[in-house]
């Protein structure tokens, strides 16, 4: 269980400011729920996270050290939104997943390691030499997560996983992130626009807009007193709230 | 593999692959068997004419001229290759430095690349002949220098295409370094094209080597090529013309057959998909065993829109797929009509049936298919398109890509009613502000002369609306029209498509994956699965009155503000039906927790209850045990033995 801590990040592209000023700490083995619209800089956030985009000002600490966005080993995972683009089509479930594994062990060892993970997710390990092309959606979520979760993260960013998959299977990715959560105590920053999914999923809940966190607290609290207009504004755009 | 035998069964092919080996060959056997021969010099039968001794004649040192163009042709491939070799090599680094070094540098050599392609091929080999030096190697440098950067350009293309995807970043974030990113991910993902271009590339480089040794700037005496050859043999044209012809044959020849092999390789791998298509099951199709469905029996004054028993059919590779079996409702004026379902279930097909949009290769089938008491399966006349184009509006998904993004909004709103209404240009686009007024859109003056770039994606979507609206529309078919946009904006969007619904009773046929939002909107819910409606209910009923067990699933599988938290989601199990393999009995039954023997064996008919309802379930409004495991590894292990 690690603390992933947010100090004062700000990402600039040119001279957009994506993300301003943002201060947020993602409690050790807490869910985090990240909401905002498109263009808020929540994903931007996400990226910054990993390493992806340059940092101009701020510092992300895990418990208290900087996170490493060099060499192997790598403390923090992500998952991608769009699970059609995030495995490679080239190669086998279980070669991904292994990519993210830290290097060293035999052959046996690793393929084990990966039948863990398949099952830690509910895929049959038998099916680890499958191409992305034979899964479908939520399937291929699941392997996006095995491979977060390979490389023995102590936070994992989640950012949009169920945004592209249909209801129907949205359900069981999000049963499967709780379940995960609770066996293995991740930390985790859950980013969503859907507040009833993160109202599910997250203990605490940060509202983001145009690049600043305006609101902040535990789930309950916030979505029953909200504090800013805007956190207000996405409580009454939540469909099938309103009945006609 | 497969798809490189796919290359032999196409003429032009097979033509190419058996031209390309055979010059291959004679570059490999030719020299040992006929050097000799070629080098043989006769002074007594100089600038000879073709005879039957020399085939082609001799040129000014009494050689044979046939045997001496065969023999360069292991000069002058090797000669390609090394070039084509260098253009690839040096193309590749340029291509992939961007990527490997980061941005800022990355840029650098993107710009340097972008001012080598603008000078000319043949420009930058000459400079590059006048550095190196004449002679072959100076030659070969040249013309594979002068390729390098537009294989570096095609490179850089392909490459930052394949690392904007996330598979990529996912890499990244895992720890892999860039070098190893790029072997492990990247030039796997764009291969094929490349090699393509390599080898379309060595035919060019092949004949640009002609060239240089035709100028004099290639291969030099007494090592000779085919363009050398040409050179010799131009000077003694009209005492033998063969002496020129000839390798200039061989030249022809050989560099059709290297660029007419890429290309046939490049159709055969289908150059342009990064990444391979997944394909289409081989599974037949079941089109016989559609239920009857039973007449809703509407009545017909205030119908707008009345379908019954649509079918849409497309052609499958094994046999023809149908993913819409069977839909029969009816629209009246004013309604609101919801249509639900998972993504294949046939409801964005529907839609686009009715509005006559599916492309051509599909097969539209109806007992009846009727706007407003005109048959819309009639032959497509004016009078047809002018009521499609008045009195029903289309609102897609993706606002972005249903405008023309060189077009100004307001011309494109003034363009249907020039068309439809025959308004004059001023008047036309008069109504268009007007529209883009009704929608909300502020200040629509100035917003009617902006492009949609200009215009936000919640606008864009208000645009599209407004455009509808141009005519005085009797139904507005909605697919999916607020999934790319943010909540709070979606709220906008459904807001307005209701209050012009209410305004001047606009019919609304709204087609969404989200239960909740048809909830919302609609009056009614059409449930769809598999090709079909299932049910057919009030949407005050979704929550409480369902009776059809994948409605029931639907609804509970969405968390909503008031979901119990400590309990895990519902789920359904399993995956949607595969249109070109729809099992028989109920389509759903695999999934279902009620599911009977008799389910599978026979599909349930769509029966008409005493309160309007509709329902197509053999065990309808029994009780479900809540589902809380996720079945769905279950499901899998099964799939896994089965197949």
């Amino acid at each position: 269980m690690s603390e992933l801590r947010f100090e004062d990040v700000t990402v600039r592209y040119g001279h957009y400011t994506a993300v301003d000023q943002v201060s947020l700490t993602v409690p050790a083995g807490q869910i985090v729920g990240l909401v905002g619209e498109s263009g808020s800089g929540k994903s931007t956030l996400a990226r910054a996270a990993v390493g992806l985009v340059p940092l101009d000002a701020g510092r992300i600490l895990l418990d208290g050290e900087p996170v490493p966005t060099r060499g192997r080993r790598r403390p923090l995972q992500m998952v991608f939104q769009d699970p059609y683009s995030s495995l490679d089509p080239r190669m086998t479930i279980g070669e991904s997943i292994s990519e993210a594994m830290a290097p060293g062990g035999s052959r046996a060892e690793r393929r084990a390691e990966v039948g863990r993970l398949l099952e830690l997710v509910h895929l049959d390990p038998a099916r680890a030499g499958a191409r992305p092309s034979e899964l479908s959606g939520g399937q291929r979520q699941r392997v996006a997560l095995a491979r977060a979760l390979g490389g023995r993260p102590s936070v994992v960013v989640a950012d949009e996983i169920t945004s592209a998959l249909d209801v129907s299977i949205q359900g069981a990715v999000l049963n499967l992130v709780r379940e995960l959560q609770r066996e293995l105590g991740l930390s985790m920053l859950f980013i969503s626009h859907n507040l009833a999914v993160v109202r599910y999923v997250a203990t605490h809940v940060a509202v983001m807009h145009q690049g600043r966190i305006v609101e902040q607290g535990p789930t309950a609290q916030v979505l029953a007193e909200p504090d800013h207009d805007y956190t207000r504004a996405l409580l009454a755009a939540v469909p099938g709230k309103r009945s006609l | 593999m497969r798809r490189l035998m796919g290359v032999l069964r196409t003429p032009l092919g097979l033509t190419a692959t058996v031209l390309s080996l055979g010059v291959l060959v004679l570059a490999v056997v030719a020299p040992i068997l006929w050097t000799d021969d070629a080098e043989a010099v006769d002074t007594s039968n100089i600038l000879a004419p073709p005879s039957s001794e020399h085939w082609a004649g001799t040129d000014n040192l009494g050689r044979d001229i046939l045997y001496r163009t065969l023999v360069a042709t292991r000069l002058s491939v090797e000669l390609a290759l090394a070039a084509t070799l260098i253009a690839v090599t040096v193309g590749l680094l340029l291509g992939t430095a961007a990527f490997v070094l980061g941005r800022r540098p990355g840029r650098l050599v993107g710009a340097g690349i972008n001012i080598a392609v603008a000078f000319p091929g043949i420009l930058l080999a000459l400079f590059f002949a006048v550095i190196f030096g004449v002679g072959a190697t100076g030659a070969v440098l040249a013309i594979g220098l002068a390729g390098a950067p537009a294989f570096g350009r095609l490179t850089q293309t392909l490459v930052a295409s394949v690392a904007a995807r996330d598979y990529v970043a996912a890499a990244s974030v895992a720890g892999v370094g860039r070098l190893r990113s790029l072997f492990r991910h990247v030039l796997p993902n764009i291969s094929e094209p490349l090699v393509v271009n390599a080898t379309i590339s060595a035919g060019g480089a092949l004949l640009a080597f002609a060239g240089l040794s035709f100028l004099g700037l290639g291969v030099q005496q007494p090592q000779y090529d085919w363009g050398r050859l040409l050179f010799d043999g131009i000077s003694s044209l009209y005492v033998n013309p063969w002496a020129a012809l000839a390798p200039g044959i061989a030249v022809i020849i050989a560099g059709l057959a290297f660029n007419l092999f890429g290309e046939s390789v490049a159709k055969a791998f289908g150059v342009g998909v990064v990444g391979g298509i997944p394909e289409l099951p081989s599974v037949a199709a079941h089109l016989d065993d559609v239920a009857p469905v039973e007449d809703a029996g509407h009545a017909p004054e205030d119908v707008v829109l009345d379908v019954r028993d649509l079918r849409v059919t497309f052609p499958g590779p094994n046999g023809p797929i149908r993913p819409v079996r069977g839909v029969s409702f009816a629209v009246r004026r004013g309604e609101a009509i919801g249509v639900v379902g998972e993504s294949g279930s046939g409801k964005s097909l529907t839609a686009l049936a009715i509005s006559r949009l599916v492309d051509d290769s599909g097969r539209v089938e109806a007992d009846r298919l009727e706007l407003l008491g005109s048959d819309l399966r009639a032959a497509d006349t004016k009078a047809q398109r002018q009521l499609l184009g008045t009195s029903l509006a289309m609102v897609f998904q993706d606002p972005m890509t249903s405008f023309n993004p060189t077009q100004r909004m307001g011309g494109q709103l003034a363009e249907s009613a020039r068309h439809h209404q025959g308004l004059s240009r001023k008047d036309a686009l008069a109504r268009a502000v007007d529209r883009l007024r009704a929608v909300r859109i502020s200040d629509p003056e100035t917003r009617a002369h902006q492009y949609p770039h200009e215009f936000s994606g919640g606008m864009r979507q208000r645009a599209m609306i407004g455009m509808g609206l141009m005519g005085s529309p009797a139904l507005i078919v909605a697919d999916e029209p607020t999934t790319a946009l943010d909540v709070t904006v979606q709220q906008q969007v459904l807001d307005l498509l209701a209050d012009i619904r209410a305004a001047d009773d606009v019919a609304l046929l709204l087609i969404s994956h989200d239960v909740s939002v048809v909830g919302e909107v609609c009056d009614r819910v059409l449930v769809m699965y598999a090709g079909r409606i299932v049910e057919d209910l009030p949407a005050a009923g979704l929550e409480s009155a369902a009776r059809h067990p994948y409605t029931r699933a639907l609804v509970a599988a969405v968390p909503d503000m008031a979901t119990d938290i400590d309990q895990p989601l519902a789920v359904i199990p399993g995956r949607p039906v595969d249109p070109s393999d729809v099992p028989a009995g109920c389509a759903y039954a695999a999934r279902c927790p009620l599911a009977s023997a008799r389910c599978r064996a026979e599909d349930p008919p769509l029966v008409t209850e005493p309160d309007g309802s509709r329902v197509a379930c053999w065990h309808a409004g029994e009780p479900i045990a809540i589902e809380i495991r996720d079945r769905e590894l279950d499901h899998e292990l099964e799939e896994v033995e089965a197949s």
